[in-house]
């Protein structure tokens, strides 16, 4: 089967919510509601540019209880490599774009006692989709949302709305500081805590977390990477009998597709594992970019995901 | 499918049979003339008209007799449905699935009219009529699960994900090979799948498990196993052993064809979109050996799959005391012609 099955769907509103964060509203083209998901799932973003297709995961933002819309929200990134300036430059209201299917890979735990998220910047997106699953119910959660300065704060009137006195804001501009280690160690027993955000403040929950003795099983956390740019190399396909050139702001996945060979991806991010590759020869070495093989598995190099990871070799042969 | 519902009994005096159709149609596990477990799992796409795989959630001549067995299960047992209280997202995401696709596919018998979160469910086969409002519990009958699976054949397990694994944590389960929602309840896939030989050696269960977490909204995904029973008994259930067991004992080459059944779990797996839970669907077709030797060759298939299956899978199915006799039972009929490949009837 496909894995990339898509939804058309229609841009039906914009807006610049903070200096570098559009949010845009999507609706099926015929006005019937648009598939169930749980608050922490993930779209992928299909964009046609001129030059190439760009796919992107975003998080649902939205109300998985109103499913007439979803939301999605694009921080501009200074070193695109072309997704978030097409969002934010080509698609106004009236725009058609293609979506996969919601994959949740950053769901709340159903049995947990306490839900502690700490979302920094554009991260607060999954977070904003939990607070609906948990408005209502018997389970009691805290907020943590640090930014940059209150102009930064997006969706922060929502947030308020949804959460009250169960958020805390912190702004950098203000000398607003974190406490991770004193909001950490003060937790009641069976609380699961949620990072989503920059790779420093999701490092430092995780990090804190350990070093207190929180169990792996209640510490979560999201974090899409974005394709990094490298150098040029090239990888033989054994199955396919095709050499592909991997340019450097272009992934093996999206150079591979553009060769017509299809491949299978859930996340498009590091996250899931699921376009794990074998390794089947190599005289260099592996970029490990991903969220999701051991480090063991990475000193092997026995195989790759090729959403996000590159290689400086002369001779990669994939298992494809 | 045929519109007719036959009325037959799952116990005491076992009037279950299948017609000439669903002979036919019946869902045969074995595409070679050999067995051995694989990671058979394929997309739930509609298959033929006509065939079991048409539809998300088959309904058959034998799905009035299969609700009221299940009736008569829980009506002993009533922990044969049980649901953690998590799980009630699961639940209505369960409920919303089968409603949607018995709507859908089998019109003259289902509807679903929706307006908003007011819901009305109309059962004509079960002569019910059901307004609701989705999502609130206190509004049906029955919890959400347990209400819609008394009205579809086959069992249905929820399972939770969390840490990397597969919870089981509510269901209902009356039409099983042997073994115990009661008991199971609360395991990890793993766990659950404990007793299974060999397939533990083969990576079976690791390869499962990774694949079903990935698994994908709006793409399900299904398989065969199967196992055998005396007698067309569907709650064959580790509770119940004292009842079924001894069956067993009576099988003889003589009455092996009427007595023996061969029974095919056609499983379906869905990702469920509120809860993230994932739906495990075990849909039980059952057959006698006679009615099966009525198409020739699946005569000689099984046959030859039941003659050299594995020492271990022929004890772990349970077959050990009787497969000798099916087999002999079933000789006259293969004269060893060569079996053309898959499971059509030719």
């Amino acid at each position: 089967m496909n894995p990339a099955q898509t939804l058309p769907v229609v841009v039906t509103a914009v807006e610049q919510v903070t200096p570098l964060i559009k949010h845009f509203t999507l609706a099926s083209l015929g006005g019937e509601p648009l598939p169930a998901f749980s608050g922490g799932s993930h779209i992928i973003v299909v964009m046609h540019a001129q030059a190439r297709t760009h796919r992107n995961p975003y998080s649902l933002l939205g109300s998985p209880r109103c499913l007439d819309t979803y939301e999605i929200a694009v921080r501009r990134m200074e070193q695109s490599r072309g997704g978030s300036h097409y969002l934010h430059d080509e698609i106004e209201v009236g725009s058609r774009l293609d979506i996969a299917h919601p994959v949740n890979l950053f769901g709340l735990d159903k049995i947990a006692r306490k839900h502690l998220l700490i979302a920094g910047g554009v991260g607060i997106t999954p977070i904003l989709a939990q607070l609906e699953d948990l408005h209502d119910g018997p389970i009691p959660y805290e907020l943590h949302y640090a930014v940059r300065s209150p102009q930064h704060a997006a969706f922060a009137q929502r947030l308020r709305d949804r959460a009250g006195e169960r958020l805390t804001m912190y702004h950098d501009s203000a000398g607003q500081r974190l406490d991770l280690g004193r909001l950490l160690s003060n937790q009641p027993l069976g609380t699961h805590v949620y990072a989503c955000g920059p790779a420093g403040l999701i490092d430092a929950v995780v990090g804190t977390a350990r070093n207190l003795g929180w169990p792996d099983s209640h510490i979560h956390w999201e974090r899409f990477a974005a394709p990094p740019v490298g150098e040029a190399f090239e990888a033989y396909l054994a199955r396919s009998q095709l050499s592909v050139r991997i340019p450097p702001d272009r992934s093996l996945m999206e150079s591979i597709e553009a060769a017509g060979v299809e491949v299978p991806y859930l996340c498009r991010g590091g996250v899931c594992g699921f376009c794990q590759t074998r390794v089947l020869e190599l005289d260099g070495e592996l970029l490990h970019n991903d969220h999701f093989l051991s480090d063991a598995d990475k000193a092997r190099a026995a195989s790759i995901m090729l959403c996000v990871s590159r290689a400086r070799c002369k001779r990669l042969v994939l298992d494809l | 499918m045929s519109a007719v519902f036959k009325l037959e009994t799952f116990r005491d005096d076992f009037t279950f049979s299948n017609s000439a159709a669903a002979i036919r149609r019946f869902p045969l596990p074995f595409p070679q003339d050999e067995y051995m477990y694989s990671v058979n799992i394929e997309p739930h796409l509609p298959g033929p008209r006509g065939s079991v795989l048409e539809f998300a959630f088959d309904v058959d001549e034998h799905y009035v007799a299969e609700c009221r067995e299940r009736e008569l299960v829980l009506a002993e047992d009533p922990r044969r449905f049980q649901a953690l209280p998590h799980m009630m997202s699961a639940q209505w995401d369960c409920l919303e699935l089968i409603m949607e696709a018995l709507a859908r596919d089998y019109p003259a018998h289902f509807s679903l009219i929706k307006s908003g979160n007011e819901w009305r469910w109309i059962n004509r086969p079960l002569n019910l009529d059901q307004s609701f409002i989705f999502g609130d519990a206190g509004s049906l009958p029955r919890a959400p699960l347990d209400y819609i699976t008394r009205q579809a054949q086959g069992d249905f397990v929820l399972m939770d994900q969390r840490e990397g694994d597969l919870w089981i944590e509510a269901g209902m389960v009356t039409t099983q090979a042997d073994w115990s929602l009661d008991f199971d309840l609360g395991m990890t896939f793993k766990e659950w799948h404990g007793p299974v030989p060999l397939a533990h050696e083969m990576n079976v269960f690791d390869r499962a498990l990774k694949y079903l977490l990935n698994l994908r909204l709006g793409q399900p995904v299904r398989r065969l196993n199967w196992t055998m029973t005396v007698h067309p008994r569907l709650d064959t259930s580790p509770e119940n052993y004292p009842y079924w067991g001894p069956d067993r004992a009576a099988v003889t080459a003589n009455n092996a064809g009427d007595l023996v059944h061969l029974r095919v779990e056609l499983q379906g797996l869905w990702r469920l979109p509120r809860s993230n839970a994932v739906l495990f669907g075990i849909r039980c077709y059952l057959i006698s050996v006679r009615e099966l030797a009525s198409i020739p060759k699946w005569a000689r298939r099984v046959h030859r799959v039941l003659k050299q299956l594995h020492p271990a899978l022929v004890e772990y199915k349970g077959l050990a005391r009787y497969r000798d006799a099916v087999v002999e039972w079933l000789a006259p009929f293969d004269d060893g012609a060569p079996t053309s490949p898959g499971t059509a009837p030719e």
